[in-house]
């Protein structure tokens, strides 16, 4: 049998083999060789080779990404030295005459002023040296010249001057994109900033009032709202930190719902349960009180009968699982859904949508709300925290959202 | 041994073990205690945690085991294993914690900003796993083998059942409070029979042997060999056979065996006299002429204490369940305290394995010939003690020695688990069932492995399989977080290489000795211990590398170092 087995290996392994050779060599891609006339190859390496320059200059105009780009925009060139500055030095030096670096940047001075190209002869005492033209073409983002090209030539060259000029546009629309890449991430954090959950103006309200009704009858307690109030209120309204951890969070629903439970009384019955490991996970600020919020809210709209509460928080490997569940008058999912897409503005939980964006913004979009709920059967919210993540740290600042 | 104790004792720890876990959380239900509901975990209670991950079966049975095979060399294992939180301690602890990082994997990330390094610092993790789970699997069913004739593979699979039940049941829910009890579980199940003991081997004229010397036998004793084995006589030697030895049959024979080697054939059984030195023994495998790693104490070269003790003190630092346990701290200075905390612990465990090592030289040397001398711990109550009160303290001994088994396994399991769903396996998903799924799935892969894997590897000693795992360690994940947290100028390509050379390295090596490839003789010394060549091997490439690679250096890297060593309080000062 085994002798049997092995026979047939033996047959169907060089059969497999064939097969997937004559497989890959009729679905290889056409090579260079296999097309077209010599100008249409020569298109073809040139627009190789400007792919390749590309990445390096869309991080932006530095050293580092200068030096990766300057020798395949030399060989798109075919001189024999070139060079890119900024506006006040030279960044990169690829090819012969190096010696030049100083000199130029005092030649460029009027080309990067202007922002015109300019075509000079270059001093040199050296007999043989091979760099006597050079070729300046600014670079340009927003009209605004951030440095220059310079192609170096043994003689003067028409053909060159017009190259050099065309390459250094088609770098200056890298260094666009570059700058769109920037202000993109700056929009996404102006976002989250935008974002920031802010206490509800009803919450505030509805506070003020209650400790107002106990400063007659009760002055302590008032005393202690009151205290309760401010902690929450300076909680809500630090500047510092995109994000918090678990423990504070959770402080912070503590005090809310000692406010709520004065204006309430026995009608909100919560009960905790906390695995005391998942504690110091970071998460964005301000993102589990409205939800807290929004079960009260919904837990006692329309109904005399008390209201539970339920906020559970597990360990589950590298994740850390929230569930805030009530069983209050729910809500229809299709309301539901179109509140979270942003079709229709909320009209009781002004929370969700927003903690749903923030979550998505910092953890990727499988880390959103995952809400479930029915009209009259209540609402039970999941929230998945991740332990790490790479860029989330408590008082940090915002790390680099958004480039992944 | 009487199975009627044993066997509701080891029932009871597993229930016990789950109970907790289910149903150890804190709840409130008033406003007034949020406050005790939300507090993070002190560093007492942590640190005892984290002892109860630690402390495996190498610990509880393995230590004891190599101290009556071969001496007070041995003692090294446990000051290693101690030791290893004092390097933790001083160079790892805060800064860890302070990074944020949640696994090993995660602070590769944070600290280089590269998948692929992750991803490497993932395989690693994955693999000491299982070179860790392997010998706890082994020991289990060591153990249930001893204590009620079961076949060996019987309690391998049953502690591999009941971990993955556990854990992919969401049932570790609490798993510090678990952890903490597994931990005073542990000494208590060490510490009340030790006493014991202590107080019969005074009974017993407090008999002394010098600690130095080879063992030898108090009274007649016959002793039953399992498996074949080679016997290595320095001086002549009468005892009584019934069976083979050297190819000849005998039938309850008194025969003088001369100095030099003799060849056992199982199922022989040898009367020694009182007085006797007991022999060097060497189990014979069939097929392979591989040397146990616990052989003679002559094969077991200062080299391999050396490598022993650089293993230990330094892969301490890597083990991957270890690690989690410090984000449980609320910061920096907690992890510290937690850290002091851990070595008081330990310490204070480490003190009783080496005493039934002791004990056990004295009272059942015979174990040494039967190649169970981890068994020796489990054994010493009904030897010493006897009747039912021997029994009892037995059963005590074997559910402690289980509780070892389920709290480290199952700590383990967690920790691969986690990096293989994190960053192995495919698929993912926003629904948390379908994340669930996926946990479960990566539990059942964490211990499915190494339980198969314990079927055909041979059984060495269980401390010397979990040497490997901290070999493996010291020299992929120790280079990682000590030049991580104190070097600028570490680099992804630099950090991936010198984890490939050394880690790698030594992960070949401890797959080349578990499956037995390699001859006795130096090689084989040096593949057994390899952490004295991998763990230099593995600093050198990372800083050769990440000097050769200057422009690699993360854009970051400064910002993270400081993130690294500032205190907190500076930090949240300085912001607010």
């Amino acid at each position: 049998m085994s002798g049997f087995a092995a026979g047939l290996c033996a047959a169907v392994l060089p059969l497999l083999a064939a097969g997937f050779w004559l497989g890959r060599r009729t679905a290889r891609p056409p090579g260079p060789g296999d097309l077209g006339t010599p100008v249409e190859h020569a298109t073809f390496r040139t627009l190789h080779t400007a792919s390749l320059a590309a990445p390096p200059l869309r991080a932006g105009l530095t050293e580092e990404t200068a030096r990766k780009s300057a020798r395949r925009l030399r060989s798109l060139l075919g001189t024999d030295a070139l060079c890119l500055t900024d506006n006040t030095r030279v960044l990169v030096w690829d090819g012969v005459g190096a010696h030049h670096r100083t000199e130029i940047i005092k030649r460029i001075a009027g080309p990067l002023d202007t922002g015109r190209g300019e075509v000079f002869r270059l001093t040199c005492r050296a007999p043989d040296c091979p760099v006597r033209w050079a070729v300046v073409a600014p670079l340009t983002v927003d009209d605004r010249v951030h440095g220059a090209l310079v192609a170096c030539a043994p003689r003067e060259s028409a053909v060159l001057a017009r190259a050099a000029a065309e390459v250094a546009r088609w770098v200056s629309v890298q260094l666009e994109l570059a700058e769109l890449d920037r202000s993109r991430t700056r929009l996404i954090e102006a976002e989250i900033r935008a974002l920031r959950a802010q206490i509800s103006p009803h919450f505030v309200y509805n506070s003020l009032s209650v400790i107002a009704s106990f400063v007659r009858t009760d002055p302590e307690r008032a005393r202690e709202l009151l205290l309760e109030f401010a902690e929450f209120t300076r909680y809500s309204f630090r500047r510092h930190g995109t994000f918090t951890t678990l423990a504070d969070e959770l402080h912070a629903i503590e005090q809310y719902l000692s406010l709520a439970r004065a204006r309430f009384g026995d009608r909100l019955a919560v009960t905790l349960q906390i695995a005391p490991e998942v504690l110091p996970v970071t998460l964005p600020f301000l993102c589990l009180q409205p939800l807290v919020e929004n079960a009260v809210k919904h837990g006692l709209e329309g109904r005399a009968g008390t209201c539970h509460i339920q906020i559970t928080a597990q360990d589950a490997g590298a994740e850390a699982l929230v569930v805030i569940e009530d069983d209050g008058a729910g809500m229809d999912p299709d309301l539901l859904r179109r509140i979270l897409a942003g079709d229709e503005s909320p009209s009781g939980g002004i929370g969700l949508s927003n903690a749903d964006d923030r979550l998505r913004q910092v953890y990727g979009d499988d880390h959103g709300l995952v809400i479930e709920t029915a009209p009259g059967a209540g609402m039970k919210i999941t929230v998945r925290l991740p332990k790490y993540q790479p860029g989330v740290h408590s008082s940090g600042h915002l790390g680099q959202l958004g480039q992944d | 041994m009487n199975s009627a104790y044993t066997v509701p004792a080891v029932a009871l720890v597993a229930v016990a073990t789950a109970f907790v876990g289910a149903f150890g959380l804190r709840i409130s239900r008033t406003t007034s205690d949020f406050y005790v509901a939300s507090r993070t975990v002190g560093p007492r209670l942590n640190a005892a945690a984290i002892s109860g991950e630690y402390l495996s079966a190498a610990s509880f049975l393995g230590v004891a085991g190599l101290v009556l095979l071969q001496g007070p060399d041995m003692l090294w294992y446990p000051v290693g294993y101690t030791a290893g939180y004092l390097v933790l301690l001083l160079f790892v602890a805060a800064p860890l914690r302070r990074s944020g990082a949640y696994t090993l994997p995660d602070f590769a990330e944070a600290r280089l900003a590269s998948r692929g390094v992750r991803r490497l610092a993932g395989v690693f993790v994955v693999g000491v796993g299982w070179l860790y789970l392997l010998p706890q699997l082994q020991g289990a069913g060591l153990t249930l083998a001893v204590l009620t004739g079961a076949p060996d593979a019987l309690g391998a699979v049953i502690v591999a059942v009941v971990v993955v039940a556990t854990v992919a049941a969401g049932g570790m829910r609490s798993i510090t409070f678990v952890q903490a009890f597994q931990y005073w579980l542990k000494l208590t199940a060490l510490l009340v029979p030790a006493l014991f003991l202590l107080l019969a081997w005074q009974h017993d004229g407090a008999p002394r042997h010098p600690f130095a010397e080879p063992a030898a036998f108090r009274d007649q004793r016959t002793v039953r060999v399992d498996d074949t084995l080679d016997l290595r006589l320095d001086a002549p030697l009468t005892v009584t056979v019934d069976g083979t030895v050297d190819g000849r049959a005998h039938h309850d024979r008194t025969v003088t065996l001369p100095a030099g080697p003799h060849r056992v054939t199982a199922g022989t059984r040898l009367t020694f006299p009182e007085g006797a030195q007991v022999p060097e023994a060497e189990p014979v495998r069939p097929g392979t002429a591989t040397a146990s790693p616990a052989a003679g104490a002559e094969q077991r070269p200062l080299y391999a204490t050396y490598g022993l003790i650089l293993a230990t003190f330094l892969g301490t630092m890597g083990l991957p369940h270890v690690v989690v346990r410090f984000y449980t701290s609320p910061h920096g200075v907690a992890a510290r305290r937690t850290t002091v905390a851990v070595l008081a612990l330990t310490g204070a465990f480490y003190l009783l394995p080496p005493l039934y090592g002791a004990l056990g030289r004295l009272y059942t040397p015979e174990l040494a010939l039967t190649g169970k001398a981890d068994a020796a711990v489990l054994l010493l109550p009904e030897r010493m003690i006897g009747g039912a009160g021997g029994d009892l303290l037995g059963a005590l001994v074997a559910g402690g020695a289980f509780a070892a088994f389920l709290s480290t396994a199952s700590g383990l399991a967690i920790a691969v688990a986690g990096v293989l769903t994190q960053d192995m396996l495919p698929g993912r998903g926003a629904l948390p069932a379908r994340a669930v799924r996926r946990f479960r799935l990566g539990t059942v892969l964490a211990v499915a492995v190494p339980l198969v894997a314990s079927v055909p590897a041979g059984s060495p000693p269980v401390a010397d399989a979990v040497g490997l795992a901290f070999a493996v360690s010291a020299s992929s994940f120790c280079p990682l977080l000590l030049l991580g947290i104190w070097w600028r100028r570490l680099t992804p390509p630099g950090a991936a290489a010198g984890m490939l050379a050394g880690g790698g390295g030594a992960l070949l090596a401890a797959g080349a000795t578990m499956a037995g490839l390699t001859g006795p003789g130096p090689l084989h010394t040096l593949l057994a211990w390899p952490a004295l060549w991998s763990v230099p091997l593995g600093f050198l490439t990372m800083m050769l590398v990440s000097l050769a690679t200057p422009g690699r250096v993360p854009d970051g890297t400064a910002a993270v170092l400081a993130r690294l060593h500032l205190p907190e309080q500076l930090r949240t000062q300085a912001a607010s």
